[in-house]
């Protein structure tokens, strides 16, 4: 196949106002113009967004999986940074 | 099912690992798929597993593709405005699926390009089902009731399938796919309340579509010689005769319902065995479709063949224009 590939775009769609946009899918497109039309057609058909961020997917850094151990192990054992870890007395009802 | 020729010989087959660095990799990923923790793009895999997916995943996206042809050729010729606008939908959707699965595979390192020359070069296989012709407008209820029936059976376990992107693809598919059976369900129940022309087609698009059907979900478990290694990675996790098992059990009460007949004279309710006993398989009329010789083949790979070649020019203008619009605004940065 002598035709070039149309660039890979990863799309985010933000569900209901008010909500963070989230990883949908991914799509083939020429530019961004045509990736937020196709991302519509695609992935709101049944009103599941009202906005859509598409970004290249090559601009995308991303963690590498081998550091997964150094990146987030160190957070295993710091249980005092939930509220659960703290034991209130009985009399305190909110906090 | 979609990805039937996934059972059939020639895959790719686990290794023994080479090196003790390959075997500790090898070893973490069986660790993982032993903890039915889900496996992610960049995370080690054995070359037989990713290969596996890519496969069957790209077999799955060409089922869908190729599943747009035969509902296809009714759209114009829909009964009602409303049939027809539901009827464009639910092949609008089948295009969808197709792209969430292409881009499933592609996380795995091959492009849409090599997998869409595969289809059409004749070198990737497609489910059988979409090789037989739709004769009336019942085959459409025939085909949303049974067909896509058996694929929502075949598709919620792999919702949970080893490899994140497809368990992802395949969920957002699930939510998709129900809108589509009972569409279809809707057409044959029309139809079996209609005049009895109307429920005579209704008998026989049933008639023409049940084996096949039946057959779609693959061969016996006896001969199908990837399901233990495929079993075993996690991405297949019902056998093909407990899925046709379940789909034979579901549907006959709802062919009951219609008032219509399935064409198995050996059907009957086994009461020890708590499921429906069924006749012979003709495995044989299977494999000559499977292997190309269906009714239909030649002439859905020819017109997925002269559609791609007829978009040729809408797919190079649209870079040439991409091309020429980044440049222009390149020239305007200059400029200011
Ligand atoms: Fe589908
Ligand atoms: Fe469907």
């Amino acid at each position: 196949m002598s035709e070039k590939e149309w660039p890979l775009w990863e799309v985010f769609i933000r569900s209901k106002q008010g909500l963070d946009h989230r990883h949908a899918g991914s799509l083939h497109a020429v530019d961004a113009k045509q990736a937020v039309q196709m991302a519509r057609d695609v992935y709101t058909r049944r009103m599941e967004g009202v906005s859509i961020w598409v970004v290249p997917s090559d601009a995308i850094t991303a963690s590498d999986p081998d550091d997964k151990a150094e990146l987030f192990d160190p957070m295993a054992d710091k249980v005092y940074r939930h509220p659960t870890f703290y034991k209130l007395p009985k009399e305190v009802e909110h906090m | 099912m979609y990805t039937q020729a996934m059972d059939i010989p020639g895959g790719p087959k686990a290794v023994a690992a080479a090196t003790p660095e390959e075997a500790a990799r090898n070893s973490a990923f069986d660790a993982r798929i032993a903890a039915d923790l889900k496996i992610e793009p960049r995370d080690v895999m054995p070359e037989a597993y990713r290969k596996t997916l890519v496969r069957q995943i790209s077999q799955h996206a060409h089922s869908e593709v190729v599943g747009m042809l035969p509902e296809g050729n009714w759209i114009t010729r829909a009964p009602s405005l409303k049939r027809k606008a539901i009827l464009l939908a639910k092949v609008q959707d089948e295009g969808g699926h197709g792209l969430y699965l292409y881009a499933a595979a592609e996380t795995l390192g091959t492009s849409r390009d090599q997998m869409v020359d595969a289809l059409l070069a004749g070198r990737a296989k497609y489910s059988s089902i979409f090789n037989y012709p739709t004769l009336t407008w019942a085959d459409m209820g025939a085909i949303g009731w049974l067909v896509d029936g058996a694929a929502i059976m075949n598709q919620i376990p792999l919702c949970r399938c080893s490899y994140g992107p497809y368990a992802r693809a395949m969920i957002r598919i699930c939510k998709e796919e129900s809108f589509h059976q009972r569409q279809g369900f809707d057409i044959m129940l029309s139809l079996c309340k209609g005049t009895a022309a109307q429920k005579e087609m209704a008998q026989d698009a049933l008639n023409r579509w049940w084996w096949p059907v039946v057959q779609m979900f693959g061969p016996p478990d006896k001969d199908s010689v990837h399901s233990g290694q495929s079993a075993a990675w996690g991405i297949k996790r019902i056998s093909n005769d407990d899925l046709r098992q379940k789909f034979i059990d579901a549907t006959v009460p709802q062919a009951e319902l219609l008032g219509i007949t399935i064409p198995d004279p050996g059907l009957k309710w086994n009461e020890e065995r708590g499921h429906y006993d069924y006749g012979a398989i003709d495995w044989d009329e299977f494999w000559r479709v499977v292997n190309g010789d269906g009714p239909c083949n030649r002439e859905r790979l020819a017109t997925r063949i002269e559609a791609h070649a007829e978009g040729a020019w809408v797919r190079e203008a649209a870079t040439a224009y991409a091309e020429k619009a980044a440049a222009r605004e390149l020239a305007g940065k200059r400029a200011a």
